[in-house]
């Protein structure tokens, strides 16, 4: 209350505010207490869900690579260049953030399944990637992409080109200026979009359980675990449910951190 | 303290919504002027969608003023809803567990009638190009298998003919849902799919069907009944009977369902 005078903002603000908050905690309080504690060891260390959080793990863990891989070159791309359709390229980028995620799974069985645009050509490779782990991993990629783009171009605008230029003019080449003075000025940033990757490749569930399907160790990852427990036993899907917010929670607390290191 | 903060919670949504409501109030009385009319709301299995659809109308037809409107989900999720309050008048489920669940919840007015019954099928894509013409052919590690997980009821049906045919079939993927396994048939990214017999007719030359004499042993019942909670309880039992009766009765069967 105090703060909120001292701050110059009207009181009546804090109502609705308390209301949004409020709006968002409560039905985290309502899922915790559904949790059956005296159960919720044994239901979150079962095969299946311990399968379900190991794969969900390496997958995101191998989607956040593939996604620095990608994303650092597009976001440098955007962020230092400037060309004709650079707009409308930037829009496409960012589309599968607001894409609804069951589209996006359509739209990779139209391009890697079977009978796919690409179907083929991996066929003729020898490869399967329709109901693999790496369907899922590419499922994971397409939906967290966008997020390190705009989180390290976003970063690599504030950071502006001052000392790139400057290392520029003292004979560095491109490449190690690009190493040595742009990545360590945008690190945290980097890292920030990385986690914010990882924390959307963990969550996915429409795009993979579109275009990978659902099978133990193989695809089912713990959000497709969750959705299948549900039908037989709640108690479980609850209990999952509840690890999936802790580590939302501890990703958001990590994004913090690095975003404490840059300010 | 729960109480304090569940009391708090719907005091300030209902002040909200009250507010965002009272502007279009007036819109919305002027336009409701016409003759009153019932609306029935069916929960039905998604294995319902066609026929109830087909049913739902004719129902319409017989009874002027009355208009029927479904909500088609998984059988245990639309349980799950209406343990939770949802408006719903009459319940038709694709098993009798999850009819059970309803019951056992003293959420049933009278006792629910079994209205079809459904087996299951194999389905491949129209060309079938794992030549897949028996059960046993699923067992072939080459043949991409798409079953529902034993969660469902498909699932469960799956497995039971599975382990009548004494069989160990590895499939690629256990799906939510016999809608979701059709997908994977359709598209052409699974070899073959076990689906209901229904659902092979309801995809017409989409998919091609492989009956299955094993299946005859795991037959699914599906129960329909009147909700405790309805608000029109003379017309959701008037649409039971409907159901189950001569009226329903054809269309369910040109769907391919067999008689209780």
């Amino acid at each position: 209350m105090v703060s909120a005078r001292a701050s110059g903002l009207p009181r009546w603000v804090l109502v609705p505010a308390a209301a949004g908050a409020l709006f968002i905690v409560l039905p985290l309080v309502a899922l915790a207490s559904r949790v059956q504690w005296g159960s919720f060891w044994s239901l979150i260390t079962s095969d299946s869900s311990r399968e379900a959080l190991l794969l969900s793990l390496r997958t995101s863990a191998a989607a956040t690579v593939l996604c620095v891989l990608l994303g650092v070159p597009m976001a440098l791309v955007l962020a230092r260049t400037s060309f004709r359709g650079q707009g409308l390229l930037r829009s496409l980028v960012l589309l599968p953030l607001v894409l609804p995620p069951v589209v996006g799974g359509i739209a990779l069985l139209y391009t890697f399944g079977r009978k796919g645009l690409l179907g083929e050509t991996i066929d003729v490779l020898g490869l399967q990637i329709a109901f693999s782990t790496t369907a899922v991993v590419i499922a994971q990629t397409f939906v967290s992409l966008p997020f390190l783009v705009v989180s390290l171009e976003g970063t690599l605008r504030t950071a502006g080109q001052r000392y790139e230029t400057v290392a520029a003019t003292l004979g560095a080449r491109p490449t190690t200026v690009l190493r040595r003075v742009t990545l360590p000025l945008v690190l945290p940033g980097l890292a920030a979009g990385a986690v914010l990757s990882f924390a959307r490749a963990l969550g996915e569930f429409g795009a993979t359980i579109t275009f990978a399907g659902s099978l133990e160790g193989v695809t089912r990852t713990l959000p497709l675990e969750i959705y299948l427990q549900r039908e037989s036993n709640p108690d479980a899907a609850v209990a999952l449910s509840l690890v999936l917010v802790v580590v939302a929670v501890l990703v958001i607390g990590l994004v913090r951190g690095t975003r404490g290191v840059s300010a | 303290m729960k109480r304090l903060i569940g009391t708090a919670a719907a005091a300030l949504l209902l002040t909200s919504v009250a507010a965002c409501g009272s502007s279009d109030d007036a819109a919305a009385g002027s336009s409701s002027d016409g003759p009153r009319e019932t609306t029935l709301t069916v929960y039905a299995a998604a294995s319902l969608k066609s026929s109830f659809t087909e049913i739902g109308a004719a129902f319409e037809k017989a009874n002027p003023g009355v208009s029927v409107t479904f909500s088609f989900a998984g059988s245990a999720d639309l349980v799950a809803q209406i343990q939770q309050g949802a408006p719903a008048d009459v319940f038709a489920s694709a098993d009798t567990a999850n009819m059970d669940k309803a019951t056992a919840d003293d959420l049933v007015e009278g006792t629910p009638a079994d209205f079809a019954t459904n087996t299951l099928e194999i389905a491949t894509p129209p060309d079938n190009p794992a030549d897949v013409d028996s059960l046993d052919d699923l067992a072939d590690p080459d043949v991409t298998v798409v079953v529902c997980a034993a969660e469902v009821p498909c699932g469960a049906a799956a497995a039971g003919v599975e382990k009548a045919a004494g069989l160990d079939i590895r499939p690629v993927s256990e799906e939510q849902s016999v809608t979701d396994v059709l997908g994977k048939v359709i598209s052409g990214e699974a070899d073959a799919g076990l689906v209901y017999v229904t659902d092979v007719r309801g995809a017409g030359d989409k998919v091609a069907g492989v009956p299955i004499p094993e299946s005859a042993d795991v037959v699914n019942t599906y129960p329909i009944a009147a909700l405790a909670g309805s608000r029109n309880p003379d017309v959701a039992k008037a649409f039971t009977a409907y159901v189950t009766g001569p009226e329903g009765r054809s269309i369910l069967t040109a769907a391919g369902f067999g008689a209780p």
